[in-house]
């Protein structure tokens, strides 16, 4: 059980070079990158047998970054609560790696990054990518690593559709894939959320056609723009109730100042000022191209489209677990359904279940015991296998 | 680890390297079997969190959800068999459930307890009280079998769903194949049966 669990304790990110002007990216758009440096972390020990690697995708705003901390014991990797010693993600059993994501901004190379043929950033001219562009770079990592198959392969959201796309494309990659509230195509409503997100970036003065580092200002108002209509979108209405209701951050405050009309139109619900900081928070450690290039990309994934793909599942030797809840409204059950139905359609041995949740999208990163104790079985059930 | 000796009976009607679907599954004991011993392939569908954890732990695929509602996203002919163990008595609609069977597999294969046995009859007839028996334990207001049957009934449902009866295994009290009379007379005889169906 989780509570059973301990915290690791310090951790840091390693980084490593794992293309170059000789051994380039070719992206799956058929243009290359010349250098690609991945940040990443590992925790835990890899096996004599390498057969204990459990590999973390992260979601959108995610980073390498998944477990322990970095001096400050209070300040804790983003899925702290379920890897760790004891925890579902078991590191005294398994051997875990989180990367950032190619075309991230928290290490790992991506618009922000200079662009070695011009000693620039990048910023728009990075090349478009796809979900098998990231895992065509995880895969490398793992040769890095010395490790040529994972136990399991575990990602909530957009780390969800990662794996997918990578058991679909070799079906010898892991013996487990996890994907909780994940998708295997975005719908016209999860599109139209991407497009405000963009819009809100793109029209912003300070996005200067992306180039906008170095210049002292950059497309700030946009990108929080971005993150708060997002975050509307992790949580359900039922959460936003419980969280905030309608409470007021100062009830008794005196009526608007007829000499500064706008102030009443400034945060006065606790929702607001929420969303406010959530927005604001994102702007140290979020980058406003790493956004455009992240959720375009989401919007086009669609990997049951490819013709050979029922081909490559009829293929599959990994077992899958979805995991949805039932407040989520931007991957809703409807999604994992989706998955399943594939999947299932193809022979491919795939266990699902609905968990209830008031917390909408934002519970895949929450510690819920029935859903921790969902991920610890299918892992520990894998754990038993891997030697036979 | 040795299956309940009534699993067994069913797993043997189903064929060798069937793509399947076991419909209220529990813990996964006979889908583990089939998928282990006879090469099989599919899914079990299971409402409980004990059921599905039990197949987890066994590594059997399983989907959690309303029996009653799992086959409704399933293909025409998408699976070999769907079995119904131990389960149709407990369905909200059975008919819908034998036409769903159908419609997505060449054969089903549904085992049941029979209301028709000779000692849950007598029981109504002497108490005037509810029969239970160990197959059926619950008080009438708890149980979770609100569809019971005799095999006629069931054998007559079964005539209008479009199927036939393929294959018959009444059982004695000891969930093992009743042999003798209750072969003979299995409505008043056994305490249940398995049936093999197919489309008529």
């Amino acid at each position: 059980m989780t509570d059973s669990g301990g915290a690791l304790g310090l951790v840091e990110t390693q980084r490593v070079v794992l293309f170059t002007e000789s051994d380039p990216l070719v992206l799956s758009s058929g243009r290359g990158l010349s250098e690609v440096e991945v940040a990443f972390e590992t925790y835990g020990t890899l096996s004599p047998e390498r057969d204990n690697v459990v590999f973390i995708c992260h979601a959108l705003t995610g980073d390498a970054h998944a477990a322990g901390h970095h001096g400050d014991p209070d300040r804790r990797g983003w899925w702290d609560n379920i890897i760790g010693p004891g925890r579902p993600v078991d590191t005294d059993r398994y051997f875990v790696v989180c990367p950032n994501l190619l075309g991230g901004c928290q290490g790992t190379t991506g618009p922000s990054s200079i662009d070695p043929a011009t000693g620039r950033p990048y910023g728009l001219r990075f090349p478009a990518i796809t979900v098998r562009d990231l895992v065509t770079v995880h895969m490398k990592l793992l040769e890095h690593l010395g490790v040529e198959r994972l136990m399991a392969g575990v990602g909530g959201s957009l780390g969800g559709m990662q794996i997918l796309q990578w058991a679909l494309d070799d079906p010898d990659a892991m013996a487990g894939a996890a994907l909780v509230c994940s998708t295997s195509r975005l719908t016209a409503q999860n599109i139209a959320f991407s497009a405000v997100a963009r819009e809100a970036i793109m029209r912003d003065p300070g996005f200067q056609g992306g180039d906008f580092y170095g210049t002292g200002r950059g497309p700030e108002l946009g990108l929080a723009l971005a993150r708060m209509t997002a975050h509307i979108t992790y949580l359900s209405e039922e959460a936003m109730r419980q969280k905030f209701g309608r409470r007021r951050q100062d009830p008794d405050a005196p009526q608007a100042d007829p000499d500064a009309p706008e102030s009443d139109f400034d945060v006065d619900f606790e929702v607001e000022s929420y969303l406010r900081h959530q927005g604001d928070a994102f702007l140290d450690r979020f980058d406003a191209n790493t956004y455009l290039y992240f959720s375009r990309m989401m919007d086009r994934f669609d990997p049951f489209a490819d013709a050979e793909a029922f081909e490559r599942m009829a293929q599959l030797a990994t077992r899958f677990l979805l995991v949805s809840f039932n407040t989520d409204w931007r991957f809703d059950t409807g999604h994992s359904a989706v998955i399943q139905r594939h999947l299932a359609r193809a022979g491919v041995p795939v266990s699902f279940r609905e968990i209830e949740s008031p917390w909408g999208h934002d519970s895949f990163l929450l510690d819920l015991p029935e859903y921790h104790r969902t991920v610890e079985a299918f892992l520990n059930r894998l754990w038993l296998e891997r030697t036979q | 680890m040795s299956l309940r000796p009534d699993l067994e009976l069913v797993a043997e009607l189903v064929p060798t390297g069937s793509k399947v679907l076991d419909v209220g599954c529990g813990d996964g004991a006979l889908l583990d079997h089939l998928i282990k011993s006879r090469s099989c392939r599919g899914w079990g569908v299971e409402l409980s969190d004990d059921g599905f954890h039990g197949c987890l732990a066994r590594g059997v695929p399983v989907v959690q959800g309303d029996a009653d509602r799992g086959l409704e996203d399933v293909d025409d002919d998408e699976v070999d068999v769907v079995i119904l163990s131990e389960t149709i008595q407990a369905l909200h609609r059975p008919q819908l459930a034998l036409n769903e069977m159908r419609r997505v597999a060449r054969r089903g294969v549904v085992s049941l307890p029979n209301f028709g046995f000779w000692r849950l009859r007598l029981d109504l007839l002497t108490k005037g009280r509810m029969p239970s028996s160990t197959e059926l334990p619950h008080a009438w207001h708890s149980t979770p079998n609100i569809h019971l049957c005799t095999l006629t009934d069931f054998e007559a449902l079964v005539a209008e769903c479009g199927l036939r009866i393929v294959k018959r295994i009444p059982l004695d009290s000891g969930q093992q194949a009743a042999s003798g009379a209750a072969g003979r007379w299995p409505n008043l005889l056994a305490s249940g049966a398995i049936y093999a169906l197919e489309r008529a």
